[in-house]
């Protein structure tokens, strides 16, 4: 694969940029709420924002608040090249929300080592503002345990 | 040379090999070459095709361009078929970069977290697949250490000194837990088939035996690797390979030869598994055990791979390039008494899967 960013060079990092799909996403992380679509023909919530289930493409979905808890499903610990902004090593992680869907994050207030990143460890949801954007970022359950 | 240039030169090398006329050329197909491929190619090698082709689905590209072009052949919309590809992948002379654009879900959901090149993203369900089948860190690395056994046999392999499973694990990582010796080398390069009807074939007087194309199979499934529905297993991988199988009626018994796709050392373990070459969970073992090295069973990435031969940016081309030379008896590292060879793609990450069952001999 080849090394080329596809983003104009920045010396911080990529904030990102709602659009009219995914601006309730975005509001209700200013507001400190991690919400997503639920179905209400097959009953099931989805990620990223559209509007319709992809599912069952059902435009019956409504945006629900969830409990912004989840598991480490899986991570990478980058330790080469990295975007703007970023000091390796640092850990990009996958988080399998208790409704189902998995969202990117990064894990916050832990080391960026295999030993403290420990997957299936219970985490719950924090927001880092950047740019002006409220990011979800998530962070091990204070006291909870893998 | 630009990306440009190697597909051109890859192309007249091409029409060369097989001794067409290039005024039979009535087919061209290639992807990413500026913005209109084919168009830009076409007037680049005046050409005049009456059928085009530019299906971009990544490095796996190439596996759909043959697919495409021999349902073209085999209904009469074109005769003779150029696919091309070239990119500059390390020297960066005048290549297309990837599309992107602020408004893409990975530039909302994937970059705001440190995601950049590949190995941020296509590792990302590794520790996971490790975890649920017991994947080792000597099962990955001896992946590499079996396509770099058949690149030291390769003298056009970037990487060819032997290399051993311990000296992969006490080297640094690129993305833990994956070494940078597991991980694609970097280069320019450019490759250029020729398709034709299997009856035009037998009327040429070719200066090699033909292969043939005999099943193709193709899937997508996220542009985000976050949101594949389980890290540890391709659906487009299993959808592809399951397809081109069936049109070919062959089952994994029936095959000689593979090359799978290898941006990664792990990739290719997905690929044995979700093509049914073994169980799930069992391709670290196999691989381990020697059965994909000179000597296995299952010869896999004969030319070194995209870890240790080339790796344009889009391998797909040299993976059926070397499919190709296996099946005429002229590759480096060549396999005795391959008659049947699978050529399985990936792209974009897990985006994409593309899969060839190629053979010199009709069924
Ligand atoms: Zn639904």
């Amino acid at each position: 694969m080849p090394a080329e960013t596809a983003q104009p060079h920045k010396d911080h990092k990529a904030v990102p940029k709602p659009t009219p799909e995914t601006k309730p996403f975005w509001d209700a992380c200013a507001e400190g709420e991690l919400r997503l679509q639920y179905c209400t023909a097959c009953e099931g919530h989805y990620f990223p924002p559209r509007f319709f289930c992809p599912t069952c493409l059902s435009r019956d979905v409504e945006w629900r608040a969830v409990s912004g808890r989840g598991r480490l499903y899986s991570y990478v610990i980058n330790q080469s090249f990295a975007p703007p902004g970023w000091e390796t090593p640092y850990a990009i992680a996958l988080v399998e929300l208790e409704e189902g869907p998995r969202l990117m994050s990064n894990i916050l207030d832990v080391p960026q080592t295999p030993e403290a990143l420990v997957l299936d460890m219970e985490l719950e949801v924090t927001f880092e503002v950047r740019g002006g954007v409220a990011i979800p970022q998530f962070r091990p359950v204070a006291g909870g345990a893998a | 040379m630009s990306a440009m240039q190697l597909h051109a030169d890859a192309a007249i090398n091409a029409i060369a090999d097989c001794g067409i006329d290039p005024r039979d050329i009535d087919g061209l197909a290639c992807t990413r070459v500026e913005y209109f491929a084919p168009i830009t190619l076409g007037s680049y090698l005046g050409l005049t095709p009456r059928w085009v082709d530019s299906t971009f689905i990544g490095g796996s590209s190439f596996m759909a361009l043959v697919g495409h072009a021999s349902a073209a052949l085999a209904t009469g919309q074109a005769n003779v078929v150029l696919i091309t590809h070239g990119e500059s992948g390390r020297s960066n002379v005048v290549n297309t970069p990837y599309p992107f654009h602020e408004d893409m879900w990975e530039a909302q959901f994937e970059r705001p977290y440190g995601t950049h090149t590949a190995h941020t993203m296509f590792p990302l369900g590794v520790l996971r697949y490790m975890k649920d089948h017991g994947l080792t860190p000597e099962q990955m690395a001896s992946v590499a250490v079996s396509t770099r056994a058949w690149a030291t046999r390769n003298p056009r392999a970037w990487l060819r000194d032997p290399i051993t499973v311990e000296e992969i694990l006490a080297s640094p990582y690129v993305a833990y837990p994956v070494h940078k010796a597991e991980s694609c080398v970097i280069t320019d390069g450019g490759g250029a088939l020729i398709l034709t009807t299997a009856e035009r074939a037998r009327d040429l007087d070719l200066p090699h035996p033909p292969v043939y194309v005999v099943g193709a199979g193709q899937s997508t499934e996220s542009p985000m690797i976050s949101q594949m529905a389980d890290l540890t297993t391709s659906r487009a991988f299993r959808v592809s390979g399951a397809a081109a199988f069936a049109e070919a009626g062959i089952t994994p018994a029936d095959v000689d030869h593979l090359m799978a796709y290898d941006p990664f050392a792990f990739v290719p373990l997905y690929a044995l598994e979700d093509l049914g070459f073994v169980a799930r969970g069992e391709a670290g073992k196999f691989v381990e055990a020697g059965g994909t090295a000179p000597g296995g069973t299952l010869p896999m990435n004969t030319n070194g791979g995209g870890l240790s031969y080339t790796h344009t940016g889009m391998y797909g081309m040299f993976a059926i390039q070397e499919s190709v030379r296996q099946l005429r008896g002229t590759a480096p590292a060549q396999v005795e008494g391959v008659e049947v060879s699978v050529c399985h793609g990936v792209g974009g990450m897990y985006s994409s899967g593309a899969t060839l069952v190629l053979s010199n001999r009709l069924p």
